[in-house]
């Protein structure tokens, strides 16, 4: 059976706080952790089928133009070269999120430099990278003088969360302090450690793929959609996934290239693309140019707020860094100007990157509230407490549960933030000048529409099944303790099985919506087994305990015993409702930062960091934390080290691999710290809870930036920090 | 002579070209090493060759003529893991798993180096017994990229095998 619930209103059960077993919220480690650390648990490249050939990608080396021919009679006397595919069905970039659909096909079209337009099959990996590598072709490409690729002279279209009231240039004008400031931020990959990969199987009816994808629930219909077949004959299967920030959310070039390699041949083929590869084809998050103005009165309450930006991407991508969502609510003022517009040039397709906006927008504006709070002689803090607003200040809607101030708070505490007199340059240590400062976090919360199927079986075991992925997320965790918790079972009886289109649709792994909306669905099962149990049982539902597999009472029953042989099975189907347009929600936080930055090289070091957040209910306390510790990685990152370069002539990704694009690494990260600001929010979702897979990273480069200045003076407007534009700022 | 992997014994592969990761992967079914650059610039394929660390991705499988390689399947096994490979459970010294065979088989590796008074560039003297402090740690282990930011738990889970080792 299928339980539907549509969440209209706010979910006052709160039905995971009824269950007995007492493991929901623990730091239970993960079920499938063995299996990763041992090396044990298969990621897509790598299953064994017999026969597998092996396919290696062909990118096109110029910007646009197309391709006029390929010599595959040369390729196919290459040693071991079985096929060159060139069909026209191959997908040229990946698709966007949840876009359900093919992206752009065509591939002798190109539209940016690497484009993928042909693959070549071999019999090993060595031979069909030779053969790729060689193979002749014919091309006519556009004169790069036409092409447009600078996003600041480029034509531009307006993108969407523009808004304005009032009036801000009067609000500028009139304002006891005020701010107008313009920065830059640079490029940033994902840079999954797990490069795109796929293995695609055809039995002459229907198409079976391995593939490393973070939302096979619309990737089936793009893969679908590519190749004219119908979806159920297609299956794609993701069980691991090494990774994924935003690039294996749409389908990707190497899953259709696969599985039309596999459709023409007959045979398994496999498709891993290179390091260079992922870099240059899949997604760039979009470079910006933002503009800030915040104008306050004389208690430093702001009367007039606004957030202007541009980004890029390629013409005919709908998807724009929305670098402007949480600026939309995050502080109050009456005079409000949102703009936001996207240049079209020939880079690269610009999508979604882990937390699409805030994780730029979100540091530009923390770094303006600085220059703000200085100008105003407040504290940084006090100055965000003072202008959190009541309501959504553009929409005039109420929140759902709002952290903010709690994690400003409590976060201050911890850290030892001193809120007296902020001055740079007050503390050296030899050639090191040592500074503090912080930041507000938000992401605005997401929910999407989920399905998992829950089966009590007759033993007394739970098998939770959903084609929703686990990209490191926690989702095996957590869904195993929801199960427990609602089922009352040892979390050692309960199977949790993932990533696998056969099963029941899940959300997918993306805008930090998957636990919270696949959660929900997993309680909606749940919650129906419990009715039928408690009818079983002769009880009323709201009497039932459940836990270590017995229904606990006078004379506790075992499970088993209750289910006399059968077993129960329930789908749950969450979707998300009319709720919000009756409130806006967002998970919340707060960065405090302590660096060094070198006063003859301009170095920073991050030397401590602490991050405050409140999301709603935590559902693994491990887990949540693990998501907040790599989102504080990702805020070293984009503020000191991360940047995509593109070549000015002709718009080539030039940085395309991991020694040149510079994730940090183990020395960049100090032992950092996590705060979980818990709390209870029925209106987000079926258990209570919002998003945190990106909230750890929106808005600590901006408490990074801050305190850069104040160790040394440097006030940077241009993301990332890079010790050679700290030292060309710093104060002799 | 053949290569050992894991205390067995195989046959080198006949195209020249084939790296010692490809090999061990491909060839042999032992996936645990992973493949995240090809290049040497991401650890991931970290395995040990006669004990020592090396990115089997920059080394053709043919010049290992002779050499006993271990592989994180090697190490230890879902039913009996390492000390260190239980401590990355536990202290959550991973997400997606990707990075983790190689940051695992690195730190075995990376903790007799230690251990054999090797100093690097967090050490404060060149010679003498060298201390396994976060820092040391951290510098030692900055040739294994982890895109999910599990470093801290990662050095957590180092130092809790080596004190509960010392
Ligand atoms: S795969 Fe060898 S270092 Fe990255
Ligand atoms: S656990 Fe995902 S890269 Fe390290």
């Amino acid at each position: 059976m299928t339980v539907h619930f549509k969440q209209d209103e706010p979910d006052t059960r709160n039905l995971l706080d009824q269950g007995s077993q007492g493991v929901i919220g623990t730091a239970m480690s993960r079920p499938e952790g063995l299996a990763k650390v041992t090396g044990t648990a298969p990621y897509s490249a790598e299953y064994r089928f017999d026969d597998c050939l092996v396919g290696v990608l062909v990118t096109a080396p110029f910007t646009k133009g197309r391709i006029t021919g390929i010599d595959k009679e040369t390729a196919l006397a290459m040693d071991g070269v079985v096929a060159v595919i060139d069909d026209s069905r191959m997908t040229a970039r990946p698709a966007q999120g949840g876009a359900g659909e093919a992206p752009q096909q065509s591939p002798r079209q190109i539209c940016y430099y690497g484009q993928p337009f042909a693959l070549v099959v071999a019999t090993s990996f060595e031979k069909a990278r030779h053969a790729a590598k060689h193979l002749p072709f014919s091309y006519e490409a556009d004169d790069v003088s036409d092409i447009p690729l600078d996003p600041e002279t480029a034509e531009t279209e307006a993108g969407d969360g523009g808004m304005q009231a009032g009036d801000l240039a009067h609000a500028m004008a009139t304002a006891e302090h005020a701010v107008d400031v313009s920065y830059t931020t640079m490029g940033h990959a994902s840079a999954a450690m797990e490069p795109h990969a796929a293995i695609a199987q055809w039995d002459g009816g229907r198409l079976t793929v391995h593939a490393s994808l973070q939302m096979p629930n619309y990737n089936i219909s793009e893969l679908a959609d590519a190749l004219d077949l119908t979806e159920d004959k297609v299956r794609i299967v993701s069980r691991y996934v090494g990774g994924g920030f935003g690039s294996k959310l749409g389908l990707s070039e190497e899953t259709t290239a696969a599985a039309l390699a596999a459709m023409e041949l007959g045979k398994p083929v496999k498709v891993v693309m290179s390091r260079q590869q992922v870099f240059q084809s899949i997604m760039r998050r979009s470079e910006s140019s933002q503009r800030v103005r915040l104008a306050v009165d004389a208690e430093g309450r702001l009367t007039g707020f606004g957030h202007e930006a541009r980004v890029s991407n390629l013409p005919g991508e709908e998807f724009a860094e929305p670098v402007l969502q949480s600026s939309a609510f995050l502080y109050a003022g009456e005079n409000r100007l949102l703009a936001l517009d996207v240049a079209r040039i020939h880079q690269m397709t610009a999508g979604s990157v882990r937390a699409p906006g805030e994780a730029i927008g979100m540091p530009v504006l923390e770094a303006a509230m600085d220059c703000l709070a200085e100008e105003a002689g407040i504290d940084p803090v006090e100055l965000r407490l003072r202008n959190i607003p009541e309501k959504d200040p553009g929409k005039g809607l109420p929140f759902t549960t709002h952290e903010l101030a709690d994690c400003l708070k409590k976060g201050a505490e911890a850290f030892g933030w001193d809120s007296g007199p902020r001055k740079p340059r007050q503390n050296r240590d030899g050639e090191w000048w040592i500074g503090t400062g912080m930041a507000s976090a938000a992401r605005v919360h997401n929910v999407a529409e989920a399905k998992a199927r829950v089966t009590l079986n007759a033993d007394g075991t739970a098998r939770v099944q959903s084609d929703m992925t686990d990209i490191g997320t926690g989702t095996y965790a957590i869904l195993t303790q929801i199960a427990a918790e609602m089922l009352g079972l040892d979390p050692a009886n309960v199977m949790v099985e993932l990533g696998d289109t056969d099963f029941p649709r899940g959300p997918g792994s993306g805008g930090s919506w998957g636990a919270v909306s696949i959660g929900s669905a997993v309680v909606i099962a749940c919650d129906a087994i419990r009715q039928s149990l408690a009818k079983k049982a002769g009880i009323d539902a709201d009497d039932l305990k459940l836990k270590d597999g017995k229904l606990q009472g006078s004379q506790p029953r075992s499970l088993s015993e209750l289910l006399d042989g059968g077993n129960m099975s329930e789908e749950g189907h969450y979707e998300p409702g009319d709720i919000s347009d009756d409130y806006t929600s967002s998970s919340f936080g707060a960065f405090f930062a302590q660096v060094r930055v070198n006063r003859h090289t301009g170095e920073t070091r991050v030397d401590r960091m602490l991050g405050a957040f409140g999301f709603g209910r935590v559902l693994n306390e491990k887990t949540a934390r693990s998501q907040c510790l790599g989102g504080m990685v990702w805020c070293i990152g984009s503020a000191l080290t991360e940047a995509l370069h593109f070549d000015p002539v002709d718009g080539h990704l030039v940085n395309c691999d991991l020694a040149e694009y510079h994730v940090p690494v183990h020395r960049d990260v100090p032992d950092l710290e996590v705060m979980l600001v818990e709390s209870r929010d029925p209106a987000a979702s079926a258990v209570q809870g919002k998003g945190v897979g990106e909230l750890g990273m929106c808005g600590g480069a901006g408490a990074i930036a801050n305190a850069v200045y104040n160790a040394c003076g440097a006030r940077l407007f241009e993301f990332p920090m890079t010790p050679d534009k700290v030292l060309a700022d710093m104060p002799d | 002579m053949p290569i050992t992997v894991n205390d067995r014994t195989h046959d080198l592969p006949d195209d020249p070209r084939v790296s010692l990761l490809d090999f061990l992967r491909g060839h042999l079914g032992l996936t645990g090493t992973k493949k995240g650059c090809d290049h040497g610039q991401c650890g991931a394929c970290t395995v040990l060759v006669n004990g020592m660390r090396i990115n089997s991705c920059l080394s053709l499988a043919a010049l290992h003529d002779g050499d006993a390689v271990t592989t994180i399947e090697g190490i230890g096994t879902p039913e009996d893991p390492s000390a260190l490979q239980q401590a990355f459970v536990e202290h959550d010294g991973f997400q997606c798993g990707y990075c983790t065979p190689g940051q695992i088989c690195s730190a075995t590796a990376m903790m007799d180096e230690i251990a054999n008074g090797w100093p690097s560039d967090a050490s404060a003297e060149l010679t003498g017994e060298i201390k396994p402090t976060p820092e040391e740690i951290r510098e030692r282990m900055s040739g294994n990229l982890c895109r999910c930011g599990a470093y801290s738990n990662i050095v957590q889970a180092i130092l809790a095998t080596q004190e509960a080792q010392s």
